[in-house]
């Protein structure tokens, strides 16, 4: 591994990124309106929009909370993590 | 070979056209410019096989160079001072991805105040880069020690970026005979990578973030990999001394004359130290590679010897002394002094050398002079 050059494919399918997060997305499914917004916004792509209801992907959403500040009818809440 | 009448940085020019670099980036800044000015020229008539970029900083200029590098091709650029200095981030990533790329620092001074004449700091600011750093004595030299940068660089036991190193104006700017090789001689193969480099049917992730422990461990292997070029080093300079010639006493440090008492120094000062070596009875010890710095052989030529006396143009702020006096201070427990001289390029003339080479005796241990 010379220069540190990583030549496995697919290390993050084992590396999961959402063991970081302090803080966690919670959608509420009665008043998201499946806008997609949060989708868009999501910087990790952590956000499925699925049966017109925004999904999270906790395995790698780091919980920065982009999704709640932008959703337009506050559907998102955040919790925090226990360790 | 066809000896010519060449300015020295021409003379660097035409040996990076041979060299053949696939991708060159350049943002000129004196007393650099002359060397992307005639590969300008080169590429303009048709000349240059490499592909120029016009980046718009010295950053910039670095950061092309990581990103063409680590596809896997060989490349270029020549810089000074500010220059330098701007680059200093992308340095360090460039040595940790091991990414042989090759530059010329034409040195000069760093501002402030702003200066653009010849001393060492530049380079000397960068000596914990991760870079391999080799001073040439004269436009000869550095236009041999492009071709053997190269090689160094990109041998399968180094893999390391290199900073060739030539006293602005000193040597930029001024006319030589110069014997400019007209072919390699196959004495450097093209560069063809077996660690980084683009290709979809290995894909590879370079740079990448690490955590504490494999960084740990990166930043070691670096600081090995850079001690085991020494030995590249001396074995390059001897092959291309049998190919080419021309020899400049090991590769790693040029010893010159006999006496109790060696002056230490790199660059275009040492030609009149040399004189004065023949003139007044001591030893010059040149040190050609000064990253990775060659402390047994520096230990070695020390050895029994009555005193030292480094002289160089730079300093090592707040430790009192330059910083080759500091790495040679480390490989002798005689009698060591300093003279720092010729910053932001004041003349450093034969007579005002003698003098200081008369001092050396009255001094004591540790001393450092400053030459006006």
């Amino acid at each position: 591994m010379v220069g540190g050059v990583v030549t496995k494919v697919g290390s993050l399918d084992s590396n999961k990124t959402g063991s970081w997060r302090s803080f966690r997305p919670v959608i509420d499914r009665e008043k998201c309106i499946g806008c997609g917004l949060c989708k868009k916004f999501c910087p990790d792509v952590c956000i499925e929009i699925k049966d017109k209801k925004a999904e999270v992907d906790y395995d790698y959403c780091k919980g920065c909370l982009i999704c709640k500040s932008v959703c337009p009818v506050q559907a998102i809440s955040s919790e925090e993590e226990e360790k | 070979m066809v000896k010519k009448i060449a300015e020295g940085s021409h003379a660097v020019a035409e040996v990076v056209r041979l060299l053949n670099p696939d991708v060159l980036a350049m943002y000129p800044i004196t007393p650099s410019t002359h060397i992307p000015e005639r590969l300008s020229d080169f590429e303009s008539d048709g000349e240059l096989d490499g592909t120029i970029i016009r980046v718009d900083s010295e950053f910039s200029a670095m950061s092309a160079l990581v990103g063409a590098s680590a596809t896997g091709v060989r490349t270029y650029t020549a810089t000074s001072s500010q220059g330098l200095a701007l680059m200093h981030e992308v340095l360090f990533v460039a040595s940790a991805m091991r990414l042989p790329i090759v530059i010329t620092v034409v040195n000069r001074a760093l501002s402030a105040p702003l200066n653009i004449f010849n001393d060492w700091q530049d380079s000397i600011s960068e000596r914990d880069s991760g870079w391999i750093q080799m001073y040439g004595e004269d436009s000869q030299e550095v236009a041999d020690l492009m071709v053997q940068a190269y090689r160094i660089a990109e041998d399968k036991r180094v893999l390391l970026p290199v900073m060739v190193c030539m006293d602005g104006f000193f040597l930029s700017h001024t006319y030589d005979v110069i014997d400019v090789p007209e072919d390699l001689k196959g004495f450097v193969p093209p560069y063809k990578p077996e660690h980084a480099y683009l290709d979809p049917k290995r894909p590879q992730t370079q740079g990448a973030w690490a955590m504490q422990e494999p960084y740990f461990e990166l930043r070691k292997e670096l600081e090995e990999a850079v001690g085991a070029a020494l030995p590249v080093i001396k074995e390059v300079h001897d092959e291309f001394a049998k190919v080419f010639g021309r020899s400049y006493g090991g590769g790693a440090i040029d010893v010159y004359g006999e006496g109790d008492t060696v002056v230490v120094s790199m660059g275009s000062v040492c030609t009149n130290l040399k004189v004065l070596a023949d003139r007044l009875g001591f030893q010059v010890v040149r040190v050609r590679c000064y990253r990775p710095f060659p402390a047994e052989d520096v230990k070695k030529a020390l050895e029994g010897k009555k005193a030292v006396a480094v002289f160089e143009k730079d300093v090592a702020y707040g430790t009192g002394h330059g910083a080759l006096y500091n790495d040679v201070r480390a490989c002798t427990t005689g009698k060591a002094v300093n003279f720092i001289v010729g910053l932001g390029g004041l003349d450093v003339p034969i007579n005002a050398l003698e003098k200081m080479c008369g001092e050396i005796d009255a001094m004591n241990d540790g001393e450092t002079r400053w030459q006006r």
